[in-house]
Order: C-alpha cells, then sequence, then structure tokens
C-alpha cells in the first residue's frame, strides 16, 4: 500500500500544483496531498455530464427543446431528475449534518421533504401537464389575461428562484472551501460557469442529464456508506441505535445541548436522549409553520413544477413523481444512518470543529469508513464525496438558472414584449441562452457579494414565497371556476409581499443588541471556564488534559467568533428594518402567509371577476381530467 | 389561447361520464389528501406535546417516535402507490375515453 501510496502521491502532486495557483487554496477537509484525488473523481463526473451536454446540444433546435427537452423525458427519468433537482445540498449534507448534532429532531426534519410531494402527486403534478406547455405562468395565463399573468407569474417565478439560487450559490461557495479548500469566490465562479455551459448549451435535455447523473452518484455514494456503517450490526436497527446511543462523544453531545438538567441523568439517559424530539427544535408552531412552507410550497417551486412539462403525457408525470418520492425517501432514510453513523464514529463535537452547521457529517464518515484521514481509500472516499457535493450544487444550480431563464425568455420576451406573436424557433432559442447567460452571471454576481452573509433562512423564504403566492394561484386556477384574474394578481402580490415581510421582521435578520448580549454571556463565562481548563491542565491526568485542551480549543474559538459578531454590528442598535427586537417571533412566516395568500385569491376573484377566466373554465376544466389536446401541446 | 381546435368544451364538462369521473376523482383525492396532510401533521405536534409517548421504547433502544417518524416515510410510500393504482386502473381510462370522444384521431 505504502509504495503505491506514494506513487499516487507524487502523480497527484504534480496535477494538483497544476491545478492551484496556490493562492486559491486554503484549508479544507480534504488534505492538500489528496487533493488531486477529489480533481480527478470530479473531472470523471464533468467529463461524463459534459460528452452528455455535448450529444444533448445537437439536438436543442427548438425552444421546446430547450425548455422542456422536447416533452420527450420518460416518467422513470423525470423521477431521478426530480431528485437531482431537489435533493440540494442542504439536504444531501445538511439532514445528515442535523441527525449527527441533534439526533432525532433532524430526522424529523427530513420528513417533511418527503410529504411535500404527495402534494405534488395529488393536486399539482398530472393537471399542470395537462394544461401546461414550459413555464409556471403558462398554466396561470391560459385562462386568465395572458400579459398580467406572464408578468406576475414570471415576477414571482424569478423571485423565488433568486432566493433559492442566492442560497445555493453562497452556501455552495462556503461548502466547497470547505471540504476542498479552495478559495470562495473561486468555487462561486466555478459552480457558475459549469452550471452555464449544460444550460446555454444543452438546455433542458443536458440539465435532466446532469440531475440524473448527480442523483445517481448520490444515492450510490450514500448506500455504499450505509452498508459500510450497518454492516458489523447485522443490519439490526436497534442494535446500531444502542452503540450510537452508548457512546461517549454522542453523551457528552446531549449534555452539552441540555445544560443543568444533564448534571442529574446517567450516562445511558443522556445518550437515549438523542434519540428523542427537542433538541434542535424549541417552538412547535414554528415548526408546524415550516412544515407548511415545505409541504405547500414545493409544489410551487418554479424550477420543479417546470421538470413536469419535460414528460409527454399525465401517466407520466405521475409515475416520475412517484419514482422521485420512492428516491428522496429511500435517500432521507439512507441520511438517518448517514447522521447516526457519523455522530458514533467520528463524533457531533470533531464534525462541528469542521463546520459548525454539522454539514461536513457525511464526508467526515466517508473518511472514517475508508480508514481514517491517513489512508488512501479514506481519502479517496471523502475525495468521491466533495466531489459528489459540488455535482450536486452544480445540477441544483442548474434547473433552478433555467427556470428563471424561462420566465424571462418565454413569458417577458415571446409573451409580453411580442406580445403572443409568432417569433420563430431560433430567435426563442437564442433569447434563452442570452437569458440564461443573464440569470447565471447574475448569480455568480450575487453569490460573491452576498459572501459572509447569513443566507440559510433563504431557502425557507424561497419554500415560503412558493407556498403563498404559487401554490395558491396555482391551484386556485385549476381546481376554481370562479377564479379571475384580478384574484390571481393580489394572491401572488399578497403572498409574496407577506412571506418577505415578515421575514424581514423576524428573528432570521440580525438584531444588534441580542448579537451583543449573546456574545457578552461568552466574555462573562469565560474567566470561570479558563480557570477550570487550567486547573484540569495541572492536574497531571492525561485524560483530563486531553480534553482541556479540546475545551481551550473551543472556547477560544467561541471567544473570537463572539469578537467578530460584536465587530460587526459596531455602532449598530437596529435591525436591516429599523427594529431592535423580532416584531414576528416566527422564523418561519408560512403559518400566516400561506392562507393570507389563498384569501388573496378568493378575494380578488370574487371583487374582479373577468370574462375571459369564466369563459375559459370549462376548458382548463376538460382538459386538466381528460389530457384531450396533451399530445398537441407536447409535439413539436 | 385557442388551439386552434373545435372541440365543443361545454358538452365535454356536460357529459354524465365526465361528470362521474370528476366526482370520483375529487372525493378520492380530497380524501387521500386530508389524511395524509393530517398524518404529517401529529408527528411536529406530537413531538411537542406528547413527550413522553415518543420516549417510549419499543424494540430495543428504538423508541415509539423514531418509529413513527419512519412510519411516515412508509404511509407516504402507500398513498403514492394507492394512488396511481387506482388512477391506472380507473381514471386513465374514463379519461381516455371522454378524450376519444371529443378529439378526433385526426385533429391533433
Amino acid at each position: 500500500m505504502n509504495a503505491q501510496h506514494r506513487r499516487w502521491t507524487a502523480a497527484a502532486l504534480t496535477g494538483a500544483l497544476a491545478l492551484s495557483s496556490g493562492a486559491a487554496f486554503a484549508q479544507g477537509a480534504v488534505a492538500p496531498q489528496y487533493r488531486w484525488l477529489t480533481f480527478a473523481v470530479f473531472a470523471a463526473i464533468i467529463g461524463l455530464t459534459m460528452y452528455v451536454t455535448y450529444l444533448a446540444a445537437k439536438r436543442v433546435k427548438s425552444a421546446s427543446d430547450f425548455y422542456v427537452a422536447g416533452g420527450g423525458v420518460t416518467g422513470l427519468q423525470n423521477g431521478w431528475a426530480i431528485a437531482g433537482d431537489y435533493l440540494s445540498a442542504a439536504s444531501f449534507l445538511g439532514i445528515a449534518g442535523l441527525i449527527s448534532q441533534y439526533g432525532y429532531d433532524g430526522f424529523m426534519y427530513s420528513v417533511g421533504w418527503l410529504v411535500a410531494y404527495i402534494t405534488v402527486l395529488l393536486l399539482i403534478a398530472e393537471p399542470c401537464r395537462n394544461i401546461g406547455k414550459y413555464t409556471l405562468p403558462d398554466i396561470l395565463a391560459y385562462r386568465n389575461n395572458p400579459k398580467a399573468m406572464r408578468i406576475v407569474g414570471s415576477l414571482s417565478v424569478i423571485t423565488v428562484s433568486t432566493f433559492y439560487l442566492t442560497a445555493q450559490m453562497v452556501g455552495g461557495g462556503v461548502l466547497v472551501k470547505t471540504l476542498i479548500g479552495i478559495d470562495y469566490e473561486y468555487s462561486v465562479i466555478a459552480v457558475g460557469v459549469l452550471m452555464l455551459a449544460y444550460v446555454m448549451f444543452g438546455g433542458m435535455v443536458a440539465t435532466t442529464w446532469v440531475q440524473i447523473i448527480k442523483a445517481v452518484l448520490l444515492v450510490a455514494a450514500s448506500l455504499i456508506l450505509v452498508i459500510l456503517v450497518w454492516t458489523p450490526y447485522g443490519f439490526s436497527l436497534p442494535a446500531f441505535l444502542a452503540d450510537v446511543v452508548g457512546d461517549p462523544k454522542v453523551q457528552a453531545k446531549v449534555a452539552t445541548l441540555i445544560g443543568d438538567p444533564a448534571k442529574n441523568m446517567t450516562a445511558a439517559e443522556l445518550g437515549q436522549r438523542f434519540l428523542e424530539p427537542g433538541l434542535y427544535f424549541k417552538n412547535p408552531i414554528d415548526q408546524i409553520s415550516l412544515g407548511m412552507a415545505l409541504v405547500f410550497g414545493t409544489a410551487g417551486l418554479p424550477h420543479i413544477l417546470m421538470r413536469f412539462f419535460t414528460v409527454p403525457t399525465a401517466q407520466q408525470a405521475r409515475k416520475s413523481v412517484v419514482w422521485a418520492m420512492a428516491i428522496i425517501g429511500g435517500f432521507y432514510v439512507l441520511t438517518l444512518f448517514l447522521g447516526f453513523g457519523a455522530a458514533k464514529h467520528v463524533g457531533p463535537q470533531a464534525i462541528a470543529a469542521v463546520d459548525a452547521g454539522g454539514n461536513m457529517a457525511g464526508p467526515l464518515l466517508a473518511q472514517y469508513l475508508g480508514g481514517g484521514p491517513e489512508s488512501f481509500l479514506g481519502n479517496f472516499m471523502l475525495a468521491f464525496v466533495s466531489a459528489v457535493a459540488f455535482a450536486t450544487i452544480v445540477a441544483v444550480v442548474a434547473g433552478l438558472v433555467l427556470a428563471a431563464a424561462s420566465a424571462i425568455a418565454h413569458d417577458l420576451y415571446v409573451g409580453v414584449y411580442h406580445g403572443g406573436d409568432v417569433v420563430p424557433p431560433q430567435q426563442q432559442v437564442r433569447a434563452a441562452r442570452v437569458a440564461t447567460v443573464i440569470v447565471g452571471a447574475m448569480a455568480i454576481t450575487i453569490g460573491i457579494a452576498a459572501k459572509g452573509q447569513n443566507v440559510a433562512h433563504l431557502v425557507a423564504l424561497a419554500f415560503a414565497v412558493a407556498a403563498s403566492a404559487n401554490f395558491p394561484c396555482v391551484l386556485l386556477t385549476l381546481y376554481w371556476n370562479r377564479c379571475s384574474t384580478g384574484g390571481i394578481v393580489l394572491g401572488m402580490v399578497v403572498g409574496t409581499l407577506t412571506a418577505v415581510f415578515l421575514t424581514l421582521v423576524s428573528p432570521n435578520v440580525t438584531y444588534p443588541n441580542a448579537v451583543r448580549e449573546t456574545a457578552q454571556k461568552v466574555f462573562d463565562g469565560e474567566a470561570a471556564k479558563r480557570s477550570a481548563i487550567e486547573a484540569a491542565l495541572a492536574s497531571g491526568d492525561a485524560a483530563a488534559i486531553a480534553k482541556a485542551n479540546t475545551e481551550l480549543a473551543a472556547l477560544d474559538k467561541a471567544v473570537t467568533k463572539a469578537r467578530d459578531d460584536v465587530a460587526k454590528v459596531e455602532g449598530k442598535t437596529t435591525s436591516l428594518m429599523g427594529l431592535e427586537k423580532p416584531l414576528f417571533t416566527l422564523k418561519n412566516p408560512g403559518i400566516i402567509s400561506i392562507p393570507l395568500g389563498f384569501l388573496a385569491v378568493l378575494l380578488g376573484s370574487l371583487l374582479f371577476p373577468d370574462r375571459r377566466s369564466l369563459a375559459m373554465w370549462p376548458e382548463v376544466y376538460a382538459r386538466q381530467n381528460t389530457g384531450i389536446l396533451v399530445s398537441k401541446a407536447s409535439s413539436h | 389561447m385557442a388551439n386552434g381546435s373545435d372541440i365543443d368544451w361545454n358538452a365535454v364538462i356536460a357529459d354524465p361520464r365526465f361528470h362521474a369521473l370528476h366526482r370520483k376523482k375529487q372525493a378520492f383525492l380530497t380524501g387521500l389528501m386530508i389524511f395524509s396532510v393530517i398524518f404529517y401533521f401529529l408527528l411536529p405536534i406530537g413531538a411537542a406535546y406528547f413527550q413522553d409517548l415518543y420516549k417510549t421504547k419499543v424494540w430495543g433502544v428504538v423508541n415509539f417516535g423514531l418509529l413513527f417518524a419512519l412510519s411516515q416515510f412508509v404511509v407516504a410510500w402507500l398513498i403514492a402507490f394507492y394512488y396511481s393504482r387506482r388512477a391506472g386502473a380507473e381514471f386513465d381510462r374514463a379519461a381516455a375515453e371522454i378524450a376519444a370522444t371529443y378529439q378526433s384521431p385526426g385533429r391533433s
């Protein structure tokens, strides 16, 4: 192993040196001497997807090819592509991380992401396939005033996609930096340029294949890790979990999380607590609000809706959701083992030391299972998982950019600017490509500009807007005879504005006074902690000294972070919105904004009925139920 | 957004077969949707207000809460399976029959 190992390393160094320009690299989870491995694996993935894009580019001739792959994707392919579109780095790395840090609550969090697809399956996928063409505004424009619908619809598509995109770009940049050590800006540009190459040349055909390839790799990698984690326990769930809760690292983590009450608990009780709710979610109403945004918002996400136009019939649309549910659900069940496995083998503290959010749980578990940080196989597995993570970000971003670009080119340029006149296919495809470059450049710019910003709430906000504006509008236009143009416009405006406003005045944004208070607590406790650590260091007991050293490092880190936080809010007393404390106490606006969105569509429709919406109802009603003429909409 | 078709949509929705299909579908979908939403929200509500139940160990260290969370996956899959079987066996055929009546093959 060693001779070969060295030979590999030598070859690697040459490769890595050629790739790195020194300054572009910082410390990452992948050790510098193994960085070439990540590049090699990633180059293989890029090579494969680029080849597919090359083949796809030749097939993209019409607008239908560019936006929806000519409607020629099968249900099974689309199911994998939906999974690839949906399983963002947040769910791939984030949920495993949450489980590794907080146990049960992390797993409970993942459930809503799957249940969301029941709404998609039962209410949205098939009628949308029967009525729609390329985009979400197409569905609304079918019976309501087309120009008005394309304007409000595409604004909402662009809003939702931009929130989601910003979160992906910033999250992706941080992630690639943490994993491989490439500087944040370079990571963002790399993600953006790759995504642009796929979308611009290959349109939906290439995007679909990138998403399928990524989803297959993701599931395969997770499956291998889970088999490795679970085999020693003879595939017994209680045996595996008993070992997890019996682990001193897990017990110590629970003790830190619950604070004082931990003093009266035995080690076994502390471990068991890891499998019980309440370590992460403190406010049940907030959690229900988040659940509502997920369960109703997924059905309003433009990049997910768009996927249903890539299949030829409602039956295939149904089949795609069923496949997607099997893949996505199966993946979250695997995540349970990844998260708990990482907690047991790597330890919650060691994971949080690399990334406070716990995002490195999966990659570090892969490294451990391969033989640890010193082994070749361990580093190969870490490199592989890191490359899959990178591919994940690119695939999700590609879907988002395509959705936003289609709203600009198809709805705003062709639909509104040309007012529905016949635009030649070449010109439509060119418009779509130009829009893609604009959105892509915007994504890269926002990604770089938002460096260091807290963007975690942006994904939740994207879901909240989708659930409060898009979902009520799409649902009622499909199912309610009296729904009208006025109702949709009002619903879109009210749903979007309430969700955004409530988020801006919620605890998600920074409140300088609260930041100072939190930091003060750290400073206040510092002296006592330091003397305890010094006492332990002087005790002469090897175990106590080792523990004290870890604690010292953690304390130094916390103090530095508190100082940085205070420096950031220097001289400020109010938030972005001029508030000293949150006006709205929930982190998720859904529980208020979703009912308001529905109410706005209802009121707007009753107050401003319009003739076209009413006259087109029989056609919408008949078509969404029977699929008459659907072959016409998808053929070209 | 006329499709250039001369299908009489009012005749389609007045067709008794269409009515029957729509009624059956709507009842089935509404029921299933309400059930799945209630079943899902029982999870966070239970986790907040029925902690003792969730902490009850049923299978080694595996407690009720963990099994209930896992059951959410099984139930979601069952709903998907149940719906697609019913739709494939019943709704699709009825929809195709109606479509065939009103949409002559040469026209679309």
